[in-house]
């Protein structure tokens, strides 16, 4: 087969395209620090999720130690069945609680885990219900007014 | 012609389903001809250097300065929200899921898209396509099917490199010119774009603009009239059909990707 000047351009520009992609996906989607080793799951149990979606991290001490896999409602106990998937590095003692934190003022919700001090630790399939709820605003709004107004009456009282 | 003439709109709605069948019986022979194109790695070489390569100036420019728009409107709504750190999220989710296709096959369906149209309809008003039948070689095989897949291959290249000159075009304005943090700007970005989901699904759409740019601009120099009307006609109407073709196709694959 004849080469041809084209040979050197089209060789350029399809690396060119290819070195595009890989910085996409290196640079933007960061590739390499996806963690390709397996977890294990672990099912929380909530009364209210808040905004809590599938793929939100799990931290404990602010570090990324897994992911939420799956949401599901129980309509026996009325609650929220969140499954978690734990990276296999880490091991948390069986009493730990879990609980549904912010990450800023409007950012993502994301599940905080702080460790017990049991001396087994979680296992695959564990079920855990030392949870606590994500706020919810209304409710909390609700108790401060309700609190305001209990202060106000008890206030007007003791002036009498 | 006249609409309230039961033969007449026999005969319009009969030619149009003939058309559609030489649309769609032309379209399975180039994608059965991958395997022949291949073999001739040459007269490939030589599309996508006509496609690809003068495309290229073209696509980087406007990938930099979409970019450099993107970060300027971003930054000025996200601000109001006290979240201009997302910056880098933004500028790049939006270009490698929707611009960064769309926009490269726009501009690709003018560029590239034009010249494969009035090429082919050349040829066949100077009868060249005839001719070549006249020697039993197959045009269909020799002259569209590299064209095709030089298009095909071009594309989605030429809208990675759109997207990238594009992130890079919103870090210049982003970063160097407002002066939002750099560690932000990539550590939102890479916390929020997913390699699969969000860059895959970019590079499926760009491969699928890609066949249906290609496809019209070559079926419409195909059958263009032999008349120099036919070949302008021909060319117009690859423009305005790649347009709403792209347009079209990436609301249905946008609505299948993302909303699940």
């Amino acid at each position: 087969m004849q080469h041809s000047k084209n040979d050197l351009w089209v060789g350029l520009f399809v690396l060119l395209g290819g070195a595009a992609l890989v910085f996409l996906a290196l640079q933007s989607a960061n590739l390499l620090s996806l963690n390709f080793h397996t977890g294990y799951p672990i099912v929380a149990k909530f009364d209210n999720i808040g905004g809590l979606k599938p793929q939100a991290a799990v931290r404990s001490a602010g570090v990324v130690v897994g992911r939420v896999q799956s949401i599901t409602f129980d309509d026996k106990t009325f609650r929220a069945n969140v499954t978690l998937d734990l990276d296999k590095r880490y091991a948390f003692p069986k009493d730990s609680s879990f609980k549904i934190l912010t990450s800023g003022l409007l950012g993502d919700q994301y599940i905080g885990v702080e460790a017990g001090a049991d001396e087994k630790n979680l296992a695959a399939g564990d079920v855990v219900t030392a949870t606590q709820s994500a706020i919810v605003l209304e409710n909390l709004i609700g108790q401060f007014l309700y609190g305001k107004a209990e202060e106000g009456a008890s206030g007007a009282g003791n002036k009498k | 012609m006249s609409w309230w003439r039961p033969s007449d709109v026999g005969f319009a709605v009969r030619s149009k389903l003939a058309d559609l069948g030489l649309a769609t019986r032309l379209f399975v022979r180039l994608l059965a001809l991958v395997g022949p194109t291949l073999r001739r790695p040459a007269l490939l070489r030589d599309q996508i250097h006509f496609l690809g390569n003068y495309s290229l100036s073209i696509i980087a420019m406007s990938g930099l300065f979409v970019g450099f728009v993107l970060a300027l409107q971003g930054h000025n709504v996200l601000q109001r929200y006290g979240s201009a750190n997302a910056l880098g999220l933004v500028v790049t989710l939006s270009l490698v899921r929707e611009l960064g296709p769309v926009v490269t096959a726009l501009l690709f369906a003018g560029r590239a898209g034009t010249s494969l149209t009035a090429e082919i309809g050349l040829m066949r008003a100077g009868e060249q396509l005839s001719a070549m039948e006249m020697m039993a070689v197959d045009p269909v095989r020799r002259i569209l099917a590299p064209r095709f897949w030089g298009g095909v291959i071009a594309m989605p290249l030429l809208a990675a490199v759109f997207s990238a000159v594009g992130v890079i075009g919103g870090w210049i304005v982003g970063v160097l010119m407002i002066g939002v943090d750099t560690g932000a700007f990539w550590g939102q970005m890479q916390s929020g774009v997913d390699v699969f989901k969000d860059v895959g699904n970019g590079v499926i759409k760009s491969l699928v603009f890609g066949l249906a740019v290609t496809f019209i601009a070559v079926f419409q120099g195909y059958v263009a009239k032999p008349t120099p009307e036919g070949v302008s006609r021909a060319t117009t109407r690859t423009v305005v059909a790649a347009s709403l073709a792209v347009l079209g196709l990436d609301f249905i694959l946008t609505a299948l990707m993302f909303t699940l």
